[in-house]
């Protein structure tokens, strides 16, 4: 009887624990090898064949393709730099430089790696779409209502992401910090 | 008391193994992975256009909407695959994956050097098949090895301003990806 109850109590330990930890690590983001910069963050080994098993079941689950490291590198940022989750309703500024690349594209995605709707129909920046200042920076006003300039709808919905994905480019596996990789800067301002 | 404890240890540890368990398993139980979306739109050793994704409908996620993109399922039982894809103006590029979305090898058009990517996809078995002399001449020949007989080739065309989008596409749709003739 009490051999009975105690191998109740472990498996169900057991099944709790294995299963919690799986779902905890699969959902809430946690492969090796991060590199992140500001509030970016990329994982360079999910495009190689060296992938982690955290990653292929992160992959394996959401549905995505990840970006092939000879094709570019992808980072994403879901706070803004002071670390507050990126709000629709907010009117953001992505302001900066983007690091070396021959294209780059920023869109913008919920949560699950939809695009959002949005009466003007963009969801995102190309490199040659981005109007720039003199000195080569840009800004990109992120917000529900229009702006003019480079704006970026986000529809209103209540938690967005950023997914600045840079095409061939020298950054990727070897890279580890801001001063090879300048990444630009996410400021929430006027929240409702 | 003491006896309790032990049992509970015996659990977390077994939790543990539970946990690296279904982590590894998972890739391939996955019913959704992208495989398994893009599988019923994409015929198998023919280059197939992945439709623009848009808000209400995608065929997988986090795809780039600045792309047109077109996807090859490729099956290497009956032989080594050629893969042609003609250069758009901007940028394009070939990822290559395994039938659990390892992205084992991409090349852009920079990387290939040429108006064309032109390539041959074949298992490690099929790469020692070939004749001698055929190494000789593969100098020129852009040979890539799949670690599984299938998987997915994600063919993809930046459009670099929207407008620019259907001429992507048009560079795509003549893009080639077919079982080799055998000699």
């Amino acid at each position: 009887m009490r051999l009975l109850f105690g191998t109740l109590i472990a498996l169900t330990i057991a099944a709790g624990i294995g299963l919690g930890a799986t779902w905890f690590a699969i959902t809430q983001g946690t492969a090796y090898g991060g590199v992140t910069i500001g509030a970016w963050t990329a994982w360079p080994r999910v495009g190689t064949p060296g992938i982690d098993p955290y990653a292929r079941a992160m992959v394996a689950r959401s549905g995505e393709l990840p970006v092939g490291s000879g094709d570019g590198v992808a980072f994403y940022a879901r706070n803004d730099d002071d670390s507050r989750p990126l709000d629709g309703r907010c009117d953001t500024a992505l302001e900066g430089i983007t690091p070396q690349a021959r294209y780059f594209t920023i869109t913008l995605y919920d949560l699950e790696g939809k695009l959002v709707a949005n009466a003007v129909a963009r969801q995102g920046f190309t490199s040659q779409e981005v109007i720039r200042r003199a000195d080569g920076t840009f800004e990109i006003a992120i917000g529900p209502r229009a702006r003019p300039g480079n704006w970026l709808p986000t529809g209103g919905i209540e938690r967005y992401m950023l997914v600045l994905r840079l095409y061939d480019t020298p950054i990727g596996l070897a890279t580890r910090s801001g001063r090879e990789a300048p990444m630009p800067m996410i400021t929430q301002k006027a929240c409702p | 008391m003491i006896r309790l404890l032990l049992w509970i240890l015996g659990g977390t540890l077994l939790g543990g193994i539970v946990h690296l368990a279904t982590v590894l398993i998972l890739p391939t139980l996955a019913t959704q992975d992208a495989y398994s979306r893009l599988a019923p739109i994409a015929p198998v050793n023919a280059v197939a256009p992945l439709p623009a994704p848009t808000a209400e409908a995608a065929a997988i996620p986090f795809l780039d909407p600045a792309f047109a993109m077109a996807v090859c399922r490729y099956d290497l039982t009956d032989g080594p695959i050629k893969l042609t894809v003609p250069v758009s103006p901007a940028y394009t590029s070939v990822s290559f994956y395994t039938r659990s979305e390892v992205a084992y090898y991409a090349i852009n058009d920079r990387a290939a050097g040429r108006r064309v990517i032109e390539l041959d996809l074949m298992t490690s078995e099929q790469r020692g098949d070939l004749p001698g002399d055929e190494e000789v001449t593969a100098a020129d020949r852009l040979i890539v090895e799949s670690p599984t007989l299938t998987g997915l080739i994600l063919i993809k065309a930046l459009a670099p301003e929207a407008g620019q989008l259907p001429a992507a596409r048009r560079a795509l749709a003549s893009a080639r990806c077919q079982l080799q003739p055998q000699p």
